[in-house]
């Protein structure tokens, strides 16, 4: 566990990021950054990117132009190792399968994210997670499995959470715990970049897509 | 290396559990073996000669079924970004769900195979080159067959597209187990068959795991 730790991100650097999707250009020249313990608000109309700029940072799209950087303690890491180790990406998609159940799924992302059994604990206390456990996938309302979803965020702590729409599926009390673990986050110093419509419940800096 | 074993559990209690469809292609499969000698004519001495050839070109249509489940589902619910995210590499990713595959339908299929020649009336003597040659052209199945299943992801019918890139993938191994079968049943020298199936196979699936990871990463792109 020790190799985890030089590989901390403290810092997200993105220069002159340009995307495209088949022929369109989304955006170019987009730069930004986040600090240990800061949170960036993605906003921007529908398409204009903001779900590809996150599946960028994580590595799953190719950038046309400009270049992301991710720093640690010991000045810029290992782009592919930075990503393994100190992200997490929580996209549209929850991924879990429908014919299993709740516990078997977080189980399995947890352990795959190398969330250990405490940690893992701490995450079904954390979202209330105890009377879901035994419920196929299928039973489970979207919030309930975003909630699920999210407590992969908490049972395999990384620095970086790229979140895509992370509240819209959430009711208000959990809207709640959620923020309670984002400010928690960034108070350990980890960071947070989310597309989002709604203001994030945590003090954070916007950032808007795809304005001219 | 942990994480691999989670995923293999994960991708067996899968191709188990219910809508898994392991079983389907053992019944898929027993239904062919009884559809072809309808279609053949039943006498027993022809069926005899063609039960080698007929089980296993059976076996390569019942392998067929279970690729469209082996990207397909975790590409919709987003469960492969999270894969790929992973850190161990796409290509060992790919190459432990191709593994589970051939362990969850390839095995039980093998294990079918002589069962299946036998009753079409080939001699039992057969039955244990029947299943070596079953289980090694599995591999080859399961593994070449993922190249297809992973560069279907996200067609309209790619199930069908599956089956048009997959099948020519298939030839080998159905031309050299069967073959292998057929020259030991009439005492020839049945090696060289033998040997070029196992080769097909090994070399499947030490390649075409890049092929499946490229594919992938093309599909979530």
């Amino acid at each position: 566990m020790g190799r985890e730790k030089n590989l901390l991100i403290t810092r997200l650097a993105i220069q002159d990021l340009g995307l495209s999707r088949g022929e369109r250009r989304l955006f170019s020249g987009l730069s930004l950054t986040a600090q240990a313990g800061e949170a960036v608000a993605l906003t921007g109309a529908n398409g204009a990117g903001k779900t590809s700029l996150l599946r960028a940072v994580a590595g799953l799209i190719r950038p046309a132009a400009g270049a992301i950087h991710f720093e640690g303690g010991a000045g810029v890491l290992d782009p592919d190792e930075a990503r393994a180790g100190g992200l997490h990406l929580l996209g549209h998609h929850d991924g879990l399968k429908t014919n299993r159940t709740a516990g078997e799924e977080l189980l399995f992302w947890a352990r795959w994210t190398g969330g250990s059994t405490e940690a893992i604990a701490r995450a079904i206390d954390a979202l209330t997670l105890t009377p879901l456990l035994d419920l196929d996938i299928r039973k489970l309302s979207a919030g309930q499995r975003r909630r699920l979803a999210l407590a992969r965020l908490v049972a395999a702590p990384r620095p970086l959470w790229l979140l895509d729409e992370p509240m819209a599926p959430l009711d208000a009390a959990n809207r709640e715990r959620f923020g309670a673990l984002m400010a928690d986050h960034l108070a350990g110093g980890g960071m947070i970049v989310a597309a989002v419509h709604d203001p994030l419940p945590v003090p954070a800096r916007t950032v808007e897509i795809g304005a001219a | 290396m942990t994480a691999l074993a989670i995923l293999l559990r994960r991708e067996l209690a899968l191709a188990w559990g219910r809508g898994g469809g392991a079983l389907y292609a053992c019944a898929f499969y027993a239904g062919m073996a009884t559809l072809l000698p309808l279609a053949a004519g039943s006498e027993p001495q022809r069926l005899a000669v063609l039960a080698p050839g007929v089980a296993f070109a059976a076996l390569a249509l019942s392998s067929l079924l279970s690729l469209e489940r082996l990207f397909e589902r975790d590409f919709e619910d987003g469960a492969l970004d999270l894969l790929a995210l992973g850190s161990p590499p796409l290509e060992l990713v790919c190459a432990v769900k191709c593994l589970a595959q051939w362990v969850a339908s390839g095995l039980p299929l093998a294990l079918l195979a002589p069962l299946i020649a036998i009753a079409l009336g080939a001699s039992p003597v057969l039955a244990p080159l029947i299943v070596v040659t079953a289980l090694l052209g599995g591999i080859g199945f399961s593994f070449s067959g993922g190249i297809g299943a992973a560069l279907a992801l996200g067609a309209r019918r790619g199930g069908l597209l599956i089956a048009v890139i997959v099948l020519p993938l298939f030839a080998p191994p159905v031309i050299f187990g069967a073959g292998a079968v057929q020259a030991f049943a009439a005492g020839l020298p049945w090696t060289p068959g033998f040997v070029f199936l196992a080769a097909y196979s090994l070399a499947a699936a030490a390649l075409s795991p890049f092929a499946m990871a490229a594919g992938v990463r093309n599909a979530i792109s």
